[in-house]
């Protein structure tokens, strides 16, 4: 098709496209291309792949997930023997990752507003301090730091007998983080339901006092009664429930601690990784969504009679937030997927239990389709639900 | 106005208050401006005062270079840095063999002499394209053999020139792939489209470690029976497909800010498809993603430690094995401040060029 041939294709037909000079016609026969392409390579690939299972004695098909697992996990949400199957095997591990993804986004979002904060501090000190922490964390990889960590709780801490016992009840070792919980008390699952009751009080209340200042335009403290609420509700409950002190200390008994809550060196170090890394990414998004509202927008807001509270809460979080909500999704999505690094220090998350699972059944093409699939589920329901919130605050344009 | 009177004396100019200027005025107003600002510089500096003299002490004062590992483990007292001298040619070449070792070191030099020559805006010709083409091609001769160079397996190569191989061929790859998704992903044929937006969504959402999986224990079961790919080939392969996903969104950022009259006045002057992509959109929409596309770079070179896990003998896991060795067991810490020392310089350099080419590329519309 040179450009002669196509002039006179056009001087000739004046008018009248030729069929393949039609540009919907051309669409159509290059998705045909196309298609066909990606059939032929996706029929080659499988015939190969069929023929190289049938020639190794491969079995296919999921079927492996009903048959005995025989391997032991050494962390567990739920019941979980080495006679159970393959199939409850896998669910502990996305149980795992489910767990030290939340945990971890929690955490960092924590931290990396407050460095984000930090960086935009008058004070020089703090200021520097926080762009140090976060050149330094962002540009070393994350895979490194886990090591580093993991190396840290089996090297450089001591034993369980020299722990180091930072505050009372709470001990460093390299058998992990250890620290005192109350007793079991009846109370406390009394205090749970109080606080789920303080939530559903709490979302009434916001839900009166906006009616109300639509209808007679006086404000109601919701924040502060809110947070009354919340903290005091379960108070209330705890010290009607007997006000239990008793606390379940961790003891040094013979070579390990009992009693308390003891958690895993792979565990503390892969959280300690992901919630320190991707912090550091967090704070610049703060930090730029925060530098995103402009300075005239806090002296407006002061000049027509907001107070501080009220300038940060009506003001600038809805618009920062707008920018921010964005980029830290995929912040979130990067630690989950990042979490997937406990592999190569040894915590049981998904994608280690699937690679053992691999290893004995052999079923490798299986086995990276469950963790990409499962990975997929997570990442595409914690990004519809950030679509969700964002679209809730997304500025209503006029 | 009205004419200054003239009997006024000049007056006399008074100097800024002694708490205002100098040292103790920018204490003021940096660190000391408020009560809870004061405090918070207290705090830091109490931080700061119980960790770093300690940690100095650790790594300067009582620390050893040239000791062995032995020595190090008996004496217990500093940071035991001469597992770094003691094992570099390990830990930057692997199992290349010894003898050839300059092979591998030379080639690193010759890449990263290439990228800082590349970073000057000065040197951004068509030439530039031929000194990397002959770059990659010597950079490969010196790394597997040939022209009178003894040949090495490419399963001996290891440490950095890995590294820096796998993230560099990696991006080079992928840029070409990552803008054919990107066009793709914009195009107006349906079938296209959805082709694009299913690869570049379906890699975003799995973690890379899954890909790498799949190129060590899925990708050989793909091949017809008899052939065999190398293990860094399928993990290159594996790199480059999931840094395409990432380069097509950020060049579709790139073709999203183009204005629309670009592709009107193209289409005016009568250019087809291809001819407004390749002298109207990309050169404009490319230029804006060259600071995102360093950020990738970057990421790409982190990310190339991933390889460890399917056991390639990159800078890390070179780390490990040393770390593994008898001699040398307990020093981590050396031996991980070190590498991170290696990486974060590499990507401080980079971040601080992108964020130069930013401010230099920014022209204000």
């Amino acid at each position: 098709m040179t450009p002669t041939q196509a002039t006179n294709a056009g001087g000739e037909t004046s008018g009248k496209t030729p069929l393949l000079y039609d540009p919907k016609v051309r669409g159509i026969l290059y998705q045909i291309g196309v298609l066909a392409m990606v059939g032929l390579l996706s029929w080659y690939l499988m015939s190969n792949t069929l023929a190289n299972l049938e020639r190794q004695n491969i079995a296919t098909g999921l079927g492996f997930l009903e048959k005995q697992s025989s391997f032991e996990i050494g962390e567990s949400l739920i019941s979980y023997s080495a006679a159970d199957t393959y199939f409850k095997a896998l669910l502990v591990g996305a149980l795992n990752t489910l767990l030290v993804s939340f945990i971890g986004i929690v955490l960092t979002v924590v931290l990396g507003t407050f460095i984000g904060i930090a960086r935009l501090s008058t004070n020089w000190l703090v200021s520097r301090m926080a762009a140090v922490y976060i050149e330094v964390f962002q540009d070393i990889p994350i895979l490194l730091q886990l090591f580093f960590w993991y190396a840290f709780f089996y090297e450089i801490l001591p034993g369980p007998r020299q722990a180091l016992n930072p505050f009372n009840g709470v001990f460093i070792c390299n058998r992990g983080l250890i620290f005192g919980i109350p007793a079991a008390h009846p109370a406390f699952m009394y205090m749970g339901i109080a606080f789920v009751a303080a939530i559903a009080a709490v979302w009434a209340l916001k839900r009166w006092a906006r009616a109300r200042q639509a209808r007679t335009g006086q404000a109601f403290p919701t924040f502060k009664v809110g947070v009354g609420i919340l903290i005091g509700l379960p108070i209330v409950t705890w010290w009607l429930g007997g006000a239990p002190t008793a606390m379940d200390v961790p003891a040094l008994k013979g070579f390990n601690f009992r009693g308390g809550v003891s958690v895993s060196p792979e565990f503390t170090a892969l959280l300690l990784g992901l919630v320190l890394y991707t912090a550091a990414f967090v704070a610049e998004v703060v930090r730029a969504g925060i530098q995103s509202v402009s300075r005239g927008q806090t002296e407006a807001a002061l000049s027509i009679g907001l107070r501080a509270g009220q300038v940060l809460n009506l003001v600038i979080l809805p618009q920062a937030l707008r920018v921010i909500v964005p980029p830290l999704t995929s912040q979130m999505l990067n630690l989950t997927k990042n979490s997937s690094l406990a592999v190569a220090i040894g915590y049981p998350d998904f994608v280690s239990v699937a690679g053992t699972t691999i290893n004995q059944t052999g079923q490798a093409i299986e086995g990276v389709g469950l963790i990409m699939a499962v990975y997929l589920i997570f990442s595409l329901s914690t990004s519809a639900f950030m679509n969700w919130y964002n679209k809730k605050i997304k500025l209503v344009e006029r | 106005m009205n004419a200054a009177p003239t009997d006024l004396q000049p007056t006399e100019t008074l100097k800024p208050p002694a708490a205002s200027v100098g040292v103790l005025g920018w204490l003021r107003t940096n660190l000391f401006s408020t009560w809870y600002n004061s405090l918070l510089t207290l705090a830091v500096i109490y931080l700061l005062w119980v960790s770093i003299p300690p940690f100095v002490r650790w790594a300067f004062v009582d620390s050893f270079w040239t000791a062995s590992g032995k020595e190090c483990l008996e004496a217990d007292t500093g940071a035991c840095w001469s597992i770094i001298p003691n094992n570099i040619r390990f830990i930057m070449f692997g199992f290349y063999p010894y003898a050839e070792q300059w092979r591998p070191g030379l080639a690193v030099v010759l890449l990263v002499g290439l990228l800082v020559f590349s970073q000057f805006r000065r040197n951004w010709k068509k030439s530039l394209l031929y000194y990397w083409l002959a770059g990659l091609v010597i950079m490969g001769i010196l790394m597997k053999g040939g022209l009178g160079l003894a040949p090495v397996e490419s399963t001996k190569w290891g440490g950095l020139p890995l590294t820096l191989l796998l993230s560099v061929f990696g991006l080079t790859a992928a840029y070409p792939l990552g803008i054919v998704l990107a066009l793709g992903r914009q195009s107006r044929l349906p079938a296209i489209r959805s082709l694009c937006v299913v690869y570049i969504e379906l890699i975003r959402g799995v973690p890379l470690i899954s890909l790498l999986f799949m190129s060590s224990v899925v990708f050989p079961l793909f091949l017809p029976e008899g052939v065999t790919v190398n293990k860094i080939l399928r993990a290159q392969v594996a790199i480059i497909l999931f840094t395409a996903a990432y380069i097509a969104e950020v060049v579709r950022g790139g073709l999203q800010g183009m204005a629309r009259g670009q592709y009107e006045a193209a289409e005016s002057l009568g250019l087809n498809y291809y001819q407004t992509m390749r002298l109207i959109i990309l050169p404009q929409a490319l230029k804006i993603v060259i600071p995102p596309s360093v950020s990738i770079l970057i990421s790409a070179f982190k990310d190339t430690s991933l390889v460890v896990i399917i056991a390639l003998y990159d800078l890390l896991k070179t780390t490990q094995a040393v770390l593994g060795n008898p001699e040398w067991m307990g020093f981590s810490a050396e031996a991980y401040i070190f590498i991170a020392l290696v990486y974060f310089v590499c990507c401080y350099y980079l971040s601080s060029f992108s964020r130069k080419i930013e401010r230099e590329l920014d022209t204000g519309y």
